[in-house]
């Protein structure tokens, strides 16, 4: 049943993503929106406002009681959750689907399933899709340890079970070093976290962040290529590619085939990201989890197969069978996205919110901005820092950061700090121009100050 | 008797406690210390804190744990 009207429960950019998607179909759109954004661009864009609480996200976006109460009341026959707030909460898709409503996404046992790390694994393993190598359950004692590391393969990452946020994690480089350390990092795990259980993972050294893009009908699931998001600041992406350029094509096939073989195990509907980690030595990939969600950095997918994913959902939660098959979808030239966020670079990337005196979005053929920004508007406080993704597509990755530089150049919004500073000075460096990097690889070089020096670079 | 306030750094939200599981910073009629954290502002998913300027007794808090706040709003009153 084709969708009618359609609640947007999310805000900024990605509530004027959906709500210019839902036009294009004819769909009528509902805004949610808390005290704080009643006139935010999706606001002045939408059908009908209807405001679900205070300006903490708590009390607003994150209150599933009051959005299901605001979906309910506003009559619509389907709800879109944009990412982050609800968007994976299976409590939430749950109670949308028993009030009979359409929910753009999975279904909640998918998103139950497919949210917990330890089933996602277990389902990537049973539909063939190589997971990073790891110890099987705890470590009992050093002996276990000696083995379980000989098989996993050197370095190893010893995590504890009861740890989380990086903390009580070491990198091990060989059966020595392993002996000295195990003993002690159960004591440490027994002091810190009361637990001494111990865990550990092939560490992967220079890994990149590479992820595939699926679109399943639940039936039938396709791929749309791969995403390269290795350039990351405290594990957010910063700036996106497709496709990732370094892949050998034979990885390329290899890692979407996997992809897709686990979302048909899971019989997928909707859109969803398979995430993997991928080691350039080896050319080995594994996987590590999926959000069953629109992604922030799918545009850059849009722009090399020119489907429009966020369409594509609706059409999907509305009923639809996929209309293309794989060999329908072909990927041209390269994308890249960086992501524009209320935040100072020269002063440790301090949340810049306040009001937008001056804005003029990049114009050309190729280049796109995604954005909430308006001239005068108020950016927020209370919510996420990102303002707008900047996406350039060209018929090579060459061309395309030089349509970046390009398009950077002729951004502008005065009144608040942003970050396309950092990402001039990013296209302007040598080893992001090679494509030279890793997850780890930014904040070396933050660290190192050459965004500073090549930010002069660029200016001059 | 001297009073000063603690100022809010920048806009976000205001909270007491270090994470919702754990005990706020301190309770009205604590002694702080100068450099003392009394509360955290959010602001775009960060978190700054909100410290003393000098020692004394915090008297009251002006706003409630989770409220909205704007930056230099007065945040909690301490007495010198």
């Amino acid at each position: 049943m084709a969708i009618r009207k359609l609640f947007v429960a999310n805000r900024g950019e990605i509530a004027v993503r959906i709500i210019r998607a839902a036009q294009a179909q004819g769909i009528r759109t509902v805004q949610a929106a808390s005290e704080a954004d009643t006139d935010m661009l999706a606001c002045r864009m939408a059908d009908e406002v209807v405001v679900i609480g205070p300006a903490p996200a708590a009390k607003s976006y994150l209150n599933i009681d009051a959005v299901i109460r605001a979906i309910k009341e506003s009559g619509a026959d389907a709800v879109h959750p944009g990412y982050g707030f609800l968007s994976e909460n299976p409590r939430f898709v749950s109670a949308v689907e028993e009030a009979g409503i359409a929910f753009v996404g999975p279904d909640a046992d998918t998103i139950a399933k497919m949210g917990d790390k330890a089933m996602a694994r277990s389902a990537a393993i049973a539909a063939g899709v190589p997971v990073v190598p790891g110890s099987e359950g705890r470590i009992g004692d050093l002996d276990d340890a000696r083995r379980q590391a000989a098989r996993i393969g050197y370095p190893v990452m010893v995590k504890a079970s009861a740890g989380g946020g990086g903390r009580g994690i070491r990198i091990v480089e060989d059966e020595a070093a392993l002996e000295k350390m195990v003993p002690q990092a159960m004591s440490e795990a027994r002091a810190a976290f009361g637990d001494d259980g111990l865990y550990m993972e092939r560490y992967i050294e220079r890994a990149r962040h590479i992820e595939v893009q699926v679109l399943g009908d639940g039936h039938d699931v396709v791929h749309l290529f791969e995403r390269e998001c290795s350039l990351q600041r405290k594990r957010q992406k910063v700036w996106e590619e497709a496709p990732a350029a370094m892949l050998p094509e034979a990885v390329r096939e290899a890692l979407c085939a996997s992809a897709v073989a686990l979302a048909r195990r899971v019989n997928y509907r909707n859109a969803g990201t398979l995430e993997y980690l991928y080691d350039g030595d080896t050319q080995e990939f594994f996987f590590i989890e999926m959000n069953t969600r629109i992604q922030v950095e799918h545009p850059v997918t849009e722009a090399i197969t020119g489907v429009d994913l966020v369409q594509a959902q609706l059409m999907i939660a509305g009923g639809e069978r996929l209309w293309f098959g794989q060999n329908d979808l072909e990927r041209r030239g390269h994308a890249i996205e960086v992501r524009i966020n209320a935040e100072n670079p020269d002063k440790m990337f301090m949340p810049s919110p306040g009001q937008v005196t001056a804005f003029a979005a990049p114009q050309g053929v190729n280049a796109r901005f995604d954005t909430l920004l308006f001239e005068g508007c108020r950016v927020a406080p209370f919510y996420d820092s990102l303002v707008g993704k900047l996406i350039v597509w060209a018929p090579d990755r060459d061309a395309a950061i030089a349509a970046l530089q390009a398009a950077l150049g002729d951004l502008k919004v005065e009144g608040i700090h942003t970050t396309a500073s950092l990402h001039q000075a990013l296209a302007a460096d040598a080893e992001v121009r090679r494509g030279d990097f890793h997850t780890a690889w930014l904040e070396g070089w933050m660290a190192e100050g050459r965004m500073q020096a090549a930010g002069g670079q660029a200016k001059a | 008797m001297a009073l000063y306030q603690v100022l809010s750094p920048l806009p976000g939200i205001f909270y007491r406690r270090p994470s919702p599981e754990q005990d706020p910073f301190k309770a009205e009629g604590d002694r702080v210390a100068a450099g003392d954290t009394v509360g955290l502002v959010e602001a775009m998913k960060s978190f700054f804190p909100a410290e003393a300027d000098q020692a004394g007794k915090l008297l009251r808090f002006l706003v409630e744990d989770g409220d909205a706040v704007d930056a230099e709003q007065a945040l909690a009153e301490i007495e010198i």
